[in-house]
C-alpha cells in the first residue's frame, strides 16, 4: 500500500461511521504498564494515573465541539472523580500512539469512536487499583469502588488512596476487560457538565495556533496565485525588503511569502511587492462550472443504490414528480485564519499548529521536506475553529514550504482575503430526484441523481471507482419508504480545490431529500409532518418527528408572513429533526425560531449537545442564507465578511433544544444539526410564500 | 530605536518604537508585546474579534493605529478581569456555557463590557446592537444573549448590595 492510499484510508476512516464504529471494538487497550523508575503512576495508551490526578492524552482534537471536556467525562466517570479533575494533554501528531485510532476529528466521530475504548482504560485503571486493595485488605475486589482518589470497601467503609496503591496496581498483571460501570450508576455521564476549558479561553490565556511566538521568531503572509492554476510572475522585490522590518521574500511557483517581524509589517511588504501573476490558459468561470455541472447530469452517472424495480414503478404510478436542486461552493470561513508556526533546523522541523488530522500533517510535512516522519514534531494547537477546513495540511505544507528556505522559526499568518481565495471548498452540486407516485401521492419509486466534485476520488485516486461514499451518503439510505429505489453519482472537477464542510455528503443530501419529500407532501396535499410520518415505520425517526411537532406548536396558527418548515435526516447515529419558523417581509427572509430535536443515543453531555444544536443551526443558516462561493476571472469573488456574510447575533433565532432520553450508544452531534437547517428553512419559507426555492443560498428577488 | 509612543495598556505604561505609530494596535498587542488576547480574524473592522476597550468604549483594534490610543488607557481581554465588570462577565460566560472554539470570545466579553459600561441594564434590543459587530462561526450567539443578561443582573445585584451595605 502506497503513502497515498494510508492517507486515503485515513481520511476515509476519520468520514466513515460505520469503519469508524467497527474499529472501536477491537481497539487493544495496551497493557497496564509500570511506569519505568518508580512505579509512581498507572499509565495506558490514553490515561495517566498517578498519587494528585488523573491525565488524559487527547486523542482527538478540540476546535470548539467540546470534545475534550466530552471525553473527560467519559474517563472520570469510571475512575469516580469529576471532569474538571481530569488535566487533558494535546498530544502531538502520530499515526502510532493511538492506532488503530485515527487522531483524525471529523464526520462527527469522536464520541462514537471513543465511548468505549476510553471507559474501557478508564475502567482497567479502576479495576487494577481495586485489585491491589482487595490483595492489601485479603477483601473480594467487587465490594470496592474507586470514588474521589480513594479505593473504598462497602460495609466496612475501609479506605486507601490512590497513591498508596499505585505501586502494587502497576506491578500486578493487568485486568483484561472488567465491566464499565452501569448506566444507572452514572454519576458524570449524562449529567448536564460545563466545559472544562472556559476560563482560559474568556481570559484569553487559550493559545490557538496563530498565537504561538518563540523566540527569535519572524512572522510572514502568503499570497498565492489568486487565480486557481495560474504561477507568479514579476514582483518588486527590492521595493518590498526596503520597507522597513521586512527580512526576506521568497518565491514558489505559484506563491509569494513576505516575512518580517511582525504581521503587520509583512502586509506592507507585500504591498510594496506588488505582485503580478500569470494567468492558466483556461481561467475557471462560475457559467462555465455550472454548464459543466449541467452537462454532467445528462450522463448515466454511477450506481450507489439500486433497489427495486424502477420500471415497474413508472409502469404503475398514477402521477410523478421531478426536481433539480444547486448548491454552491462553500468557503469555511473559521474566525481564525490560516495559521502554521515551523522551525526547520538540520536536525529536523518542529511544527505548531491546530489541525484536524495532526498525525497527517505531520506526514505531509515529512513528505515536502523529503525527511522521514520521526525527524518532524507535529504540537497541536487549539483551533479556533475547524469545520473541515483543517482536514486538510495545506496551510502546514504552504508553511515548511517557506520554512524550509529560512534560517530562523517563522509563523506563517494568512489574511481573511488569503483565507477566502484559497480555501478548499465545500463542491458545488446539482442534484435532481425525480419520484413515481401512486394514487394517494405517496413515493412507489424514486430515483436521485448527485453530480459534483469528489473529495473522495481526490483522496483515493486510482482506487476511486465512479461513486463517492461520502456525497452519496444521506442519499443511499433516507428516513422514507419510498419503493423502488435507485443513486447515481457522476463526478464533475473544476479547477476549484473541494474538500470536507460541516455535514458532509449529508448536508447535501438533506437539502435535497427534505425539500423534495415536502414538494410531495404539498403536491398531496398533505400536511409535511403527517406526510412524513406516513412514509416511515422507523420508531427513533417517527418519535423525533412527532416530537418536533410538540414542541414547535406545529400546525399552530402564525402571523402572516411567516412559515413553518421542518427537516429531519437519520445519519452519524443520530436522528434529528428541526422545526424552523421563517418570516418574509419585502422577500427578505429572517429566522425568529427554531425547535430541535435530537436522539443521539445517550446524550454524554446535554450541554454540549445543546451547543451542537444552538451552533450548528446557525452554521447551516449562515449558509443557507448567505453562504456561496463564486468563481469569475478564474477566481474567488468574496473576500471578507462584508461579501461572505455570516450570521449576526441579531440574526440568530432562538434556538431550543430537546434531547430523547436514551440508553443507547452515542451518536455524532457535529454535523446532524448543521444539515437539517437549509431545508427546514426553505421548507419555511414555501409554507410562508408558496414559492419553492431549490438553489442555495436561498433568495426570493431570484425566485 | 527612538521610545517616544508611549501607550497605556491594562494598567501599565508601555513605550515602544515611534515608528509602530501607525501600526494597528491589534499586531503591536499581539506581535510586539505577547499580548495575544485579542484575534485577528478579518483585518476590516468586520467580526470584531479584535476588539479591545479605550477608556468605556470598544475599538476594531485591527483597524486602529497605535497612536490613536495614545494618552488612553486601553484594556485587552488579559486585563478585563481587574475590572468587576469585566470579572463578572467572565464568570457568567463560564456559568452559562458560553464559549465553543473561543477564538472570538476575547472580542465577544470586550464588547459586552462596553455594552454594559454605557447601558448597564440593556434589553434584547440593546444587546443586539451592541454585540451584533462580532461574529461568531460556532453560533454562540444564543448564550452569548444569556450571559449578557445574566452578567447585568449580577451587576444590579452587586450595586444593591453595595448600597445597602
Amino acid at each position: 500500500m502506497s503513502a497515498g492510499d494510508d492517507l486515503s484510508l485515513s481520511r476515509r476512516n476519520v468520514l466513515s461511521g460505520s469503519a469508524v464504529l467497527g474499529l472501536s471494538f477491537f481497539v487493544p487497550l495496551g497493557r497496564l504498564a509500570a511506569a519505568p523508575s518508580s512505579a509512581a503512576s498507572l499509565a495506558n495508551t490514553f490515561l495517566t494515573v498517578t498519587a494528585t490526578g488523573v491525565e488524559l492524552a487527547l486523542p482527538k482534537t478540540e476546535m470548539g465541539q467540546s470534545i475534550l471536556t466530552t471525553l473527560a467525562m467519559l474517563v472520570a466517570e469510571e475512575l469516580g472523580v469529576a471532569p474538571d479533575q481530569v488535566k487533558v494533554v494535546i498530544p502531538k501528531g502520530d499515526a502510532k500512539r493511538f492506532a488503530p485510532i485515527s487522531q483524525g476529528t471529523g464526520g462527527s466521530s469522536s464520541v462514537r469512536q471513543m465511548y468505549k475504548p476510553l471507559r474501557q482504560a478508564a475502567a482497567n485503571a479502576r479495576a487494577a487499583l481495586i485489585n491491589a486493595a482487595a490483595a492489601q485488605w485479603g477483601a473480594t475486589p467487587d465490594r470496592l469502588d474507586l470514588i474521589n482518589g480513594m479505593v473504598v470497601e462497602g460495609g466496612s467503609g475501609r479506605r486507601l488512596p490512590v497513591r498508596a496503591l499505585l505501586a502494587a496496581a502497576s506491578a500486578a498483571p493487568a485486568p483484561v476487560d472488567p465491566p464499565l460501570r452501569k448506566a444507572r450508576d452514572f454519576k458524570v455521564i449524562g449529567k448536564p457538565t460545563k466545559r472544562i476549558d472556559s476560563w482560559e479561553k474568556v481570559t484569553g490565556a487559550t493559545v490557538f495556533g496563530i498565537d504561538v511566538r518563540l523566540p527569535g521568531m519572524k512572522v510572514a503572509t502568503l499570497i498565492q496565485c489568486p487565480m486557481f492554476g495560474g504561477t507568479l510572475g514579476e514582483v518588486d522585490e527590492s521595493a518590498a525588503l526596503a520597507t522597513p522590518g521586512v527580512v526576506q521574500i521568497v518565491r514558489g511557483r505559484d506563491v509569494l511569502f513576505v516575512v518580517a517581524d511582525n504581521y503587520f509589517t509583512a502586509l506592507q511588504g507585500y504591498i510594496a511587492a506588488n505582485p503580478r501573476w500569470e494567468a492558466p490558459s483556461t481561467p475557471a468561470t462560475q457559467s462555465q462550472i455550472l454548464a459543466e455541472l449541467r452537462q454532467a447530469l445528462t450522463k448515466p452517472g454511477f450506481e450507489a443504490k439500486k433497489q427495486g424495480d424502477l420500471a415497474a414503478a413508472r409502469r404503475a404510478m398514477a402521477s410523478e414528480h421531478r426536481a433539480t436542486y444547486h448548491q454552491p461552493f462553500l468557503a469555511h470561513a473559521a474566525m481564525e485564519p490560516g495559521s502554521c508556526t515551523v522551525h526547520v533546523t538540520a536536525a529536523g522541523c518542529e511544527i505548531w499548529s491546530g489541525s484536524q488530522v495532526p498525525s497527517q500533517a505531520r506526514e505531509d510535512a515529512a513528505k515536502a521536506l523529503g525527511l522521514p516522519a520521526e525527524k518532524v514534531t507535529f504540537h497541536n494547537c487549539q483551533m479556533g475553529g475547524g469545520f473541515g477546513r483543517r482536514l486538510e495540511t495545506d496551510m502546514v505544507v504552504r508553511a515548511v514550504e517557506l520554512g524550509r528556505q529560512v534560517s530562523y522559526p517563522v509563523k506563517l499568518v494568512w489574511s481573511r482575503e488569503e483565507d477566502m481565495a484559497h480555501d478548499m471548498y465545500r463542491p458545488a452540486y446539482l442534484d435532481e430526484i425525480w419520484a413515481a407516485l401512486d394514487a394517494s401521492g405517496k413515493p412507489v419509486g424514486w430515483e436521485h441523481r448527485i453530480v459534483g466534485s469528489s473529495i473522495l476520488a481526490r483522496l483515493l485516486g486510482n482506487a476511486f471507482k465512479g461513486v463517492d461514499g461520502d456525497a452519496t451518503e444521506g442519499a443511499v439510505q433516507i428516513p422514507y419508504g419510498v419503493g423502488a429505489h435507485r443513486v447515481t453519482f457522476q463526478q464533475a472537477e473544476s479547477a476549484v480545490p473541494t474538500s470536507w464542510w460541516r455535514g458532509v455528503g449529508g448536508l447535501r443530501s438533506a437539502f435535497v431529500v427534505e425539500s423534495f419529500i415536502d414538494e410531495l407532501a404539498h403536491k398531496a396535499g398533505q400536511d409535511p409532518l403527517a406526510y412524513r410520518l406516513s412514509l416511515t415505520s422507523n420508531p427513533r425517526i417517527r418519535a423525533v418527528l412527532e416530537r418536533a411537532g410538540q414542541e414547535s406548536g406545529w400546525g399552530a396558527k402564525l402571523p402572516e408572513g411567516h412559515g413553518r418548515g421542518i427537516a429531519v435526516l437519520e445519519l452519524w447515529g443520530t436522528v434529528m429533526a428541526v422545526v424552523v419558523e421563517a418570516r418574509v417581509v419585502n422577500d427578505e427572509i429572517t429566522v425568529p425560531k427554531v425547535t430541535g430535536v435530537v436522539d443521539c443515543g445517550l446524550a454524554i453531555n446535554p450541554l454540549s449537545v445543546a451547543a451542537q444544536v444552538e451552533g450548528g443551526v446557525i452554521f447551516g443558516l449562515s449558509a443557507a442564507l448567505f453562504g456561496e462561493v463564486t468563481i469569475n476571472d478564474g477566481r474567488v469573488e468574496q473576500s471578507n465578511f462584508h461579501d461572505y456574510r455570516v450570521l449576526r447575533l441579531n440574526e440568530a433565532p432562538t434556538i431550543s433544544t430537546h434531547i430523547i432520553s436514551s440508553v443507547e450508544d452515542p451518536g455524532g452531534m457535529g454535523e446532524p444539526p448543521c444539515a437539517v437547517a437549509a431545508p427546514a428553512l426553505a421548507n419555511a419559507v414555501f409554507a410562508a410564500t408558496g414559492k419553492r426555492l431549490r438553489s442555495l443560498p436561498l433568495s426570493l428577488q431570484e425566485a | 530605536m527612538a521610545l517616544n509612543l508611549t501607550l497605556t495598556i491594562n494598567g501599565r505604561s508601555v513605550a515602544l518604537d515611534a515608528r509602530t505609530a501607525d501600526m494597528p494596535l491589534l499586531w503591536v498587542l499581539r506581535d510586539i508585546l505577547g499580548l495575544t488576547g485579542a484575534k485577528f480574524g478579518c483585518g476590516a473592522g468586520l467580526c470584531g474579534a479584535c476588539s479591545v476597550l479605550m477608556g468605556d468604549e470598544r475599538f476594531f483594534s485591527c483597524m486602529s493605529p497605535a497612536r490613536a490610543f495614545v494618552g488612553q488607557p486601553v484594556t485587552t481581554i488579559e486585563g478585563l478581569g481587574n475590572d468587576p465588570l469585566g470579572k463578572r462577565l467572565q464568570t457568567a460566560w463560564v456559568e452559562v456555557d458560553v464559549v465553543q472554539c473561543g477564538y472570538c470570545q476575547p472580542g465577544q466579553i470586550v464588547a459586552a463590557a462596553a455594552l454594559l459600561k454605557a447601558n448597564p441594564t440593556p434589553d434584547d434590543t440593546a444587546i443586539e446592537a451592541g454585540m451584533s459587530g462580532n461574529l461568531c462561526r460556532c453560533g454562540t450567539y444564543p448564550r452569548i444573549r444569556e450571559a449578557v443578561k445574566l452578567a447585568a443582573r449580577a451587576g444590579a445585584a452587586s450595586d444593591a448590595k453595595g448600597k445597602s451595605g
